[in-house]
């Protein structure tokens, strides 16, 4: 009787979790092709004939939570192994997401280059059992005006 | 103040070295937020109430960061980094460090 509730909170995280997953991919696009003229790079310094431009720190971040189809297909992938394709959208979303927001933040400041993007992964709760599971995405980097 | 994550000012001349400056802040989320979180956890998506709480958290080192960096004279803050890291269950450190320097 056990199986029930679980199989009823898997059924839910599948519908909304695929849902949600799939919006927030089209606004993922939609955003990027939008923001396309404010350029990224992990380069440490901006070229030479940039010097002349100020610069500002630019930031992002994203906490964004696994539903619970995801964190049932992963526990049954830790059986056998492999790709566990679930987990995988999930940080794609979030690394997309915190570039996004820190293009966003760039934008707002004037700032049409960022230089030197660092992008950093946290996980808030290590996968305990009753712990909320949850991925965070901090993007930074310098923004020259 | 200038704030920035690489090692110069582009078009300015660093005149003095001040040496490493930094700020954290220990954060723990409340029980409400903890209760939406939970139910987020079944239906996916992002988590809105830890982000801005991260994000505040952020602010709140660098602000203490650049609070040192005056204190001991600089104009700006060279070469920062962030780094996170959970002290216990539930509760999450943020540390953000730089060098100072006085720049032209």
């Amino acid at each position: 009787m056990e199986l029930v509730p679980l199989l009823v909170l898997t059924i839910i995280g599948y519908l909304s979790g695929s849902i949600i997953e799939r919006r927030h991919f089209r606004s993922i696009r939609e955003r990027e092709s939008q923001l396309i003229g404010i350029l990224t790079f992990s380069a440490k310094l901006p070229p030479a004939e940039d010097f002349d431009k100020q610069s500002v720190l630019v930031t992002g971040n994203v906490v964004i939570s696994v539903d619970y189809f995801k964190h049932i297909s992963a526990a049954l992938r830790n059986l056998i192994g492999g790709r566990v394709v679930a987990y995988e959208t999930l940080m794609d979303r979030a690394r997309r997401e915190a570039i996004l927001r820190m293009k966003t933040d760039a934008k707002e400041k004037g700032a049409s280059q960022i230089f030197n993007v660092k992008l950093e992964t946290s996980s808030i709760s290590k996968g305990g059992a009753n712990q909320i599971g949850s991925v965070e995405v901090f993007a930074y980097g310098t923004g020259l005006i | 103040m200038i704030v920035s994550n690489i090692e110069i000012i582009p078009g300015k001349r660093i005149t003095k070295h001040l040496g490493m400056v930094q700020g954290n802040t220990v954060r723990t989320k409340h029980l409400g937020r903890d209760i939406m979180a939970g139910l987020k956890n079944i239906v996916g998506g992002e988590l809105v109430g830890y982000t801005e709480l991260l994000n505040d958290a952020r602010q709140e080192a660098t602000d203490r960061m650049i609070e040192q960096a005056k204190s001991i004279g600089a104009n700006a803050v060279l070469n920062v980094r962030f780094s996170t890291s959970s002290v216990s269950a539930g509760a999450a450190e943020l540390f953000v460090y730089g060098t100072a320097v006085v720049v032209d």
